[in-house]
């Protein structure tokens, strides 16, 4: 069974004028087609305003299909009884790191989501630890989140997601407002997490260097996946890329630019150390 | 004609358990028309020490000279300083608060006492100068796309016609043809004006492709200050202290080392590829 | 200027009374503001002096920090005092000024009034110093518990508090960055009658609203997406339970409560005119 899987999924919302009338659809997704299978990590890319966030909130039901269906875990989200299944398997991690976290303490923050799915206290706090040690943020358990920097945020929000037990994790931009350091610290994160816990992992972003490890990378334009493969496959095409507001990584970028000015390197490097090879072997 | 720093030290909430020493002994000049980035990680004193060349924050000791004249004198007009020097926050789209882009454009040079024809000439040039597109300029800022708002936003500030126009990460959440389309208006701006443009960046990428000088800030202290590819010769120390040369650095670098006799200066892909085709070419 | 007040802020330490139960604390507190108003004579003062000290040294807070709290609150002292002091008349005139005469009623109006306001704003800091604003919110969601049953929605109210408690310091500090945008806009916040001030506000408040709406969307759906559903069937992190020093506290301050109520109506002790 999938984890995440949907069929030609729309999604509308109503336009309307200054009386409040509709005056007509605005249509944020164009039949989606995606699947994601357990233990995967899979990325979305996009410009903004491309519908990758949208689609994103589908996943956790916050917004349910027009017409198509989505599935989490087997469940239809559209199903009401299901909603709560739903919320508790694949857990969001938002942009805004401030805007995410509820609890005034970092470890009563990590406790909300148990607490709502009504676990027994005792049980709580052994999910509030495992989740703030997974993430390394355990030393700053009875600390403020206002005095965390904007990484250490978002790592927190990632353990107050990890303390739900979910299958899988919902990452929509969650470096967009991180420095380089913040970013590199979620990312390690995550990579930790889907490496011990096996979590599933589907990561929203429009930095390139991130999605490199992906085992699949979808590409959305204008409410479409237009794009659909391998980093390597995804990232060969610069061209196209460039057409969907996208860039490649530099080495990918260095390594397209030499073969424009002749040499015959392959396409879709993704690494320097291939980069380095490829040219070792010209010389 | 030049801003000019002695000696410039900041301490936040002196005298209280927050008591920090933000800026130490900052020292520099930089001449009218110069493109100057700073880089430094969260917390360098980067914010602190832009927040001083407008005089929104002031010095716990050292002098200040805009165009030879002290700005902490007596009696010195901070309000034309202010005119003088632009500062667009991080951001800058959540400052925005008129009816539409037009009067929001208008505000700076109403404040400056100008008559409604000149504010909106004046207006109009900027908008143009960002590349707004006009059809939008009667549109509520709130309805505009986030890359449009940005727009509007460093138009707001350029419509008072600073000679120093300073940018607090101009590119921060935008995707990355927006952020390419940004920092090049940026660079055309400053070629057809003859502004003094600094730069305040995370990315070590757009900051090599752009200014002639860098400085870097850390611990409150100023680090290096020179032509980017001077700098980035001390990537290693850059990483110290949580930083990074362009990654078009590490690629020459990892290229020399592998028995490619490269030169390691280079910081940009163009340049990188000029190289590595010399290279081969002379075997 | 903003981080100076100290109201209302939480002093983190390892304390007893930093371990009490919330509930314990609001209740003692009310009994202790009470108690300031049961204050007849100079024993009864004396001895809420001896509670408040003992309470503070047991809570670990040092006393320049609970003092610092009492500064805004001294233009309000000051003008109590001074009213007091000069307005109330009974008993023999001690001196005059000009046309204002003190009596001895106004001078003992006068301290003990400045006596209860600095003992309130001391007593009612020392709990939130003690005290979590969650486990605060806790403790008033605990309390009101009851009225539940008249349809007053607890839950929502203590979650609201809560979550206000979270975000002003976000919304101060990002008040601060957009008044320093506009002023960099040439905007002018000082000068001007009361109108114009108005309405130099408007280009701070609009964005300041745009956020706190754009916040109150983001947060609503990060709760949503961690299965927020009201108070039915959540179970707490850390449920409100009674321990042992809990019930000494309460025993210990109605204790002092009807203490200060008898020596009041049978004590008859007086110092000079206190």
């Amino acid at each position: 069974m999938e984890m995440i899987q949907t069929k030609d999924l729309i999604f509308e919302y109503a336009k309307h004028d200054e009386e409040g009338n509709i005056i007509g659809k605005n249509r944020a997704i164009d039949k989606a087609n995606i699947d994601v299978e357990p233990g995967s990590f899979i990325a979305i890319l996009g410009h903004n305003g491309s519908g990758k966030s949208t689609l994103a909130k589908h996943m956790n039901a916050i917004l349910v299909p027009s017409e198509g269906t989505m599935w989490v875990n087997g469940k239809d989200t559209k199903d009401p009884d299901e909603l709560w299944n739903v919320r508790q398997s694949a857990g969001m991690v938002f942009q805004n790191p401030d805007n995410q976290i509820i609890g005034t303490v970092v470890e009563e923050d990590v406790g909300f989501g148990p607490e709502n799915l009504g676990v027994p206290t005792d049980d709580i706090w052994k999910r509030v630890e495992d989740s703030l040690k997974a993430v390394g943020m355990i030393e700053y358990r009875s600390h403020s989140p206002n005095k965390l920097s904007g990484g250490q945020k978002q790592r927190v929000a990632i353990a107050g997601v990890i303390a739900m037990h979910p299958k899988c994790i919902v990452l929509d931009e969650p470096t967009a407002m991180l420095d380089p350091n913040g970013r590199k610290e979620v990312l390690r994160t995550v990579e930790e997490l889907r490496k011990k816990e096996k979590v599933t992992v589907l990561l929203i972003t429009h930095y390139m260097e991130e999605v490199i490890d992906a085992d699949k990378v979808y590409v959305m334009d204008s409410g479409q996946v237009v794009m659909e493969g391998t980093p390597r496959e995804i990232f060969s095409d610069v061209e196209t890329l460039k057409k969907y507001r996208l860039d490649v990584p530099q080495v990918t970028m260095l390594a397209d630019e030499l073969r424009r000015r002749g040499l015959p390197i392959a396409k879709g490097i993704l690494r320097t150390e291939e980069l380095v090879e490829a040219l070792c072997q010209l010389n | 004609m030049s801003i000019k720093l002695e000696n410039i030290n900041y301490i936040y909430s002196p005298d209280t358990a927050y008591q920090k020493h933000a800026l130490k002994n900052v020292s520099l000049e930089i001449e009218q028309g110069q493109f100057v980035g700073i880089i430094g990680h969260t917390g360098s004193g980067k914010s602190t020490l832009i927040q001083h060349l407008n005089g929104l924050i002031k010095a716990t000791s050292g002098a200040l000279y805009f165009e030879g004249k002290n700005i902490y004198e007596d009696g010195y007009d901070m309000k034309q300083l202010r005119n003088q020097v632009g500062l667009v926050f991080q951001y800058p789209e959540h400052q925005l608060f008129e009816v539409d882009v037009m009067s929001d454009v208008c505000f700076g040079p109403k404040n400056q006492g100008l008559s409604k024809e000149e504010c909106e000439q004046r207006a109009r040039e900027a908008l143009n100068l960002v590349g707004f597109p006009e059809k939008y300029y009667k549109q509520s800022p709130f309805d505009l796309s986030g890359g449009q708002k940005r727009r509007a936003a460093i138009a707001g500030v350029l419509a008072m016609h600073p000679k120093v126009l300073v940018l607090d990460e101009p590119t921060a959440g935008l995707d990355p043809r927006g952020r390419d389309e940004i920092l090049d208006q940026i660079a055309h701006l400053h070629k057809e004006t003859e502004m003094t443009v600094i730069l305040v960046s995370h990315s070590m990428e757009d900051v090599a492709k752009y200014v002639d000088r860098l400085i870097v800030m850390n611990k409150g202290e100023k680090m290096y200050d020179g032509a980017p590819k001077e700098v980035f010769t001390h990537y290693k120390e850059l990483e110290k202290v949580g930083l990074a040369a362009p990654q078009v650095t590490y690629i020459m670098h990892a290229l020399s080392e592998s028995g490619l006799p490269v030169n390691t200066d280079d910081t940009t892909i163009m340049e990188a590829a000029d190289e590595i085709m010399r290279n081969l070419k002379h075997d | 200027m903003i981080r100076d007040i100290t109201i209302g802020q939480y002093y983190p330490a390892k304390s007893i009374l930093h371990r009490l139960d919330p509930r314990v604390k609001i209740v003692c507190t009310l009994l202790f503001l009470i108690s300031l108003f049961l204050n007849k004579n100079v024993i009864s003062y004396a001895l809420a002096t001896v509670f408040l000290f003992c309470v503070i040294k047991l809570s670990k807070v040092p006393f320049k920090f609970i003092m610092k709290g009492l500064k805004p609150i001294i233009m309000i002292l000051m003008i109590t005092v001074v009213l007091n002091l000069f307005l109330t008349s009974g008993g023999d005139v001690l001196f005059q000024v000009w046309k204002l005469k003190v009596t001895e009623e106004g001078l003992r109006t006068a301290v003990y009034m400045a006596i209860r306001l600095i003992y309130l704003i001391m007593g009612s800091s020392l709990m939130t110093f003690t005290t979590t604003p969650n486990a605060l919110t806790d403790g008033i969601e605990k309390l009101l518990h009851p009225l539940n049953k008249i349809k007053v929605p607890v839950h929502e109210i203590a979650m609201m508090m809560s979550i206000a408690l979270r975000f002003i310091p976000i919304l101060l500090e990002e008040t601060d960055k957009i008044m320093k945008a506009q002023i960099a806009r040439g905007a002018d916040l000082e000068s001007g009658n009361i109108l114009q001030k108005a309405k130099s506000m408007i280009p701070i408040l609009v964005p300041l609203f745009v956020s706190a709406f754009r916040r109150a969307n983001d947060l609503a759906m990060a709760m949503e997406s961690r299965c927020y559903r009201g108070g039915d069937g959540r179970t707490k992190m850390k449920p409100l339970v009674y321990g042992s020093s809990d019930r000494i506290a309460y025993a210990v301050t109605w204790g002092y409560l009807i203490a200060v109520f008898l020596i009041g109506r049978f004590v008859a002790v007086k110092l000079w005119i206190f």
